[in-house]
C-alpha cells in the first residue's frame, strides 16, 4: 500500500467509525431504556449536591458594577394571554398572587400586599441552560415567610409555580409555564418572588410583575409571570407529570448543574 | 534487514499494562468520547464563549455560528477574537441539507439538535469518567503505578536527555530494546499532564458552571475567574485532550501499532532482545 493510499484508507475508516458510532448513538438515544438509564444520572447528580451543599448556602452575590447591561431574556417575553395583557395596561393594579393547595390559609395578596412582605435584595448571576450568563439585581418577597404566612400542610412537597404565558401553543394545555422545587429551595434564604429588576419593577420581557428566583438552579426554573404558587404532595399530575414546561420535554428536574 | 552475521534479535512478550490500567484507559476511552461530543452539542445551543463572570453578548472572543448572505446562500463563520474565518460545510453552517450549526452532525451526540438529551449524555458519562478516574488514581498512588511506571527518574529530567528523546521522536526512530520496557521521558511527563492536570481540570471547571455547586465552593469559581471563564477553560482543555489522543494515536500507529494495540488488551507487549533473555 503507497502512503496516500494508507492515508485514504485510514480517514475512510475513520470517518465510517464515527458515522457508525453516532448512528449508534442516535438509536441508543431513542431507546426508552437506555435513555432512561441516562436520566438515572439525575438523580445521583441531585443527592449528590445536595449532599455537599449546604441548605443554606448562599449562591455567588455580586458588586452593583458587574451588573450585565445585556441581560438577556429568554422563552416569553411577551406573553399574549388577554387577561395578562389587561393586567400590563392597568399597571398590575388587579394583579393577585394566589398561594393555594396544601395550606392552611389560602391567600390572595397584591402587588402592594407583596411588597409589604419581608423582603431581600440580591445582585446574582443567571445561568441559562444553554450557556450564557448574565448579572442583575433582583428584589423581592421571601418565599420562607410566605409560606409560613399561609400554613403548609404536613403533606406538602413542593411549590408549584403556574404562569401567565403559554410557551408552546398545544391542544390539551400543556404549553402553558409552569416549574416546581422542594421544600429545601423553598426555604432558601435567597428563594425571592421578585417584583423588581435592577431597582425598577420588573420589565414583562423578565417576567412582570412577579418572577421566581431560586439562585442555586439553572434559568428556566425561575418562572416568569407568576400567578398563583400551589403546595402540592406530588406534581405527576400537572402538565405532563415532570414537574416544569423544560422538565416535561426532557430537561431535569434538578438543575443545579 | 538485519545483519546476517548477528543472531537476529529475539521477540520476548513482557508484562506491560496491568489490567487496572487497562480497564481504565478503554472505559475512559468510551466517556471521553461521549463527553466531548455530547460537549458539543451543549456547545451548539450558545455558540461563544466568554471571559470571566457574565456573558457579553456583542463580544464573544470565540463565535461559531451560520448566517446568510446577500446572494441568499448561506455560510458558516468562526470568529476568535478580531479574525474571522470561513468554515462552511464544517463550522457553523454544515450538513444536508445545510442548516446554522456550530458543530457538525458528526461531531454531536444525538447529530440532531437536541439539548436536553446532550445534557443527559454528558452527565451520565461524566460520572462514569470521575468514578473511573478516581479508581484509577487511587490504584496509582497506592499501587506505586505512579511512582513506579509514570514519575520521571533523575537522570531522565536531564536537559540532555530531553533534548535527545525529542530528537528520536521526531525521527521516528523508538526505543525497540529493554529501554521499550519503561516510559520514556516525553511518554511521561505528557501522561501526567494529562492525568493530573488537564482532566482533574475538565471536572474543576465542569463543576464551576454549576450554579448549585457555586454556593458550596464559591472559591473555585474565583479560581477559573467567573462562570464564563470556566466555560471557556472547559472548552479549551477539552481541546488540548483532543490534541493529546490525537498525538497519541499516530505515536501509537508510527511506533508498532499492532504490538501498542495488543498490550493495552492483553498486558503483553513485545520487546527485542539480543542474546540472553531477561
Amino acid at each position: 500500500m503507497t502512503d496516500a493510499n494508507r492515508r485514504g484508507w485510514l480517514k475512510g475508516a475513520g470517518a465510517a467509525a464515527a458515522g457508525l458510532f453516532v448512528s449508534a448513538c442516535d438509536r441508543l438515544n431513542a431507546h426508552a431504556g437506555f435513555s432512561g438509564m441516562l436520566q438515572s444520572a439525575e438523580g445521583l447528580t441531585r443527592r449528590a449536591q445536595r449532599l455537599v451543599i449546604d441548605r443554606k448556602a448562599l449562591a455567588p452575590e455580586f458588586t452593583p458594577a458587574d451588573i450585565s447591561r445585556d441581560f438577556r431574556a429568554n422563552g416569553s417575553t411577551a406573553p399574549d394571554d388577554p387577561a395578562y395583557g389587561a393586567m400590563v395596561e392597568s399597571g398590575f393594579s388587579d394583579y393577585r398572587l394566589v398561594i393555594d393547595g396544601l395550606v392552611e390559609r389560602p391567600l390572595q395578596l397584591t402587588l402592594a400586599d407583596l411588597r409589604a412582605q419581608p423582603a431581600r435584595a440580591q445582585i446574582t448571576r443567571h445561568d441559562c441552560v444553554e450557556g450564557w450568563s448574565s448579572i442583575g439585581k433582583w428584589r423581592g418577597a421571601r418565599l420562607g415567610p410566605l409560606l409560613e404566612k399561609a400554613g403548609l400542610k404536613p403533606n406538602a412537597r413542593y411549590i408549584v409555580f403556574h404562569c401567565a404565558d403559554v410557551l408552546e401553543p398545544t391542544l390539551d394545555g400543556t404549553g402553558q409555564y409552569y416549574e416546581s422545587i422542594d421544600l429545601i429551595d423553598a426555604y432558601h434564604p435567597q428563594t425571592i418572588l421578585a417584583y423588581e429588576m435592577n431597582d425598577a419593577p420588573l420589565p414583562v420581557k423578565h417576567g412582570a410583575p412577579v418572577r421566581l428566583r431560586v439562585e442555586r438552579q439553572l434559568g428556566y426554573k425561575h418562572a416568569k409571570y407568576v400567578m398563583r404558587l400551589e403546595a402540592v404532595e406530588d406534581y405527576a399530575h400537572l402538565g405532563r407529570g415532570k414537574g416544569g414546561f423544560w422538565e416535561d420535554r426532557g430537561y431535569e428536574w434538578y438543575a443545579g448543574i | 534487514m538485519s545483519d546476517t552475521a548477528k543472531p537476529a534479535p529475539a521477540k520476548v512478550l513482557v508484562r506491560r499494562h496491568s489490567a487496572v490500567t487497562r480497564l481504565t484507559h478503554w472505559i475512559n476511552v468510551l466517556a471521553l468520547s461521549v463527553l466531548l461530543m455530547s460537549g458539543l452539542q451543549i456547545f451548539n445551543a450558545h455558540p461563544a464563549l466568554y471571559w470571566g463572570q457574565k456573558s457579553t453578548f456583542a463580544q464573544p472572543w470565540v463565535w461559531i455560528d451560520g448566517r446568510e448572505k446577500p446572494s441568499g446562500e448561506f455560510e458558516g463563520f468562526t470568529r476568535i477574537g478580531k479574525a474571522e474565518f470561513a468554515t462552511t460545510g464544517v463550522l457553523g453552517f454544515s450538513g444536508d441539507p445545510g442548516e446554522n450549526r456550530a458543530f457538525p452532525a458528526w461531531a454531536t451526540i444525538p447529530s440532531y439538535r437536541d439539548l436536553a438529551s446532550g445534557r443527559r449524555w454528558h452527565f451520565f458519562f461524566a460520572w462514569l469518567f470521575v468514578i473511573n478516574g478516581l479508581v484509577y488514581l487511587l490504584w496509582s498512588l497506592i499501587g506505586g503505578h505512579l511512582r513506579r511506571d509514570l514519575w520521571p527518574t533523575r537522570a531522565q529530567l536531564r536537559l540532555r536527555h530531553i533534548l535527545h528523546e525529542i530528537g528520536t521522536h521526531a525521527r521516528l526512530r523508538f526505543a525497540k530494546g529493554k529501554e521499550a520496557r519503561t516510559y520514556n521521558i516525553l511518554q511521561k511527563l505528557t501522561y501526567l499532564a494529562v492525568i493530573l492536570v488537564l482532566l482533574p481540570l475538565m471536572v474543576l471547571t465542569g463543576l464551576s458552571m454549576s450554579p448549585g455547586f457555586n454556593a458550596a465552593a464559591p472559591w473555585l469559581l474565583d479560581l477559573f475567574g467567573g462562570r464564563q471563564s470556566a466555560r471557556t477553560i472547559h472548552f479549551l482543555s477539552a481541546a488540548g485532550i483532543v490534541l493529546f489522543v490525537l498525538v497519541h494515536v499516530v505515536m501509537v500507529l508510527v511506533s508498532g501499532f499492532w504490538n501498542n494495540l495488543r498490550s493495552m488488551i492483553t498486558g503483553r507487549y513485545a520487546i527485542q532482545v539480543e542474546g540472553d533473555r531477561p
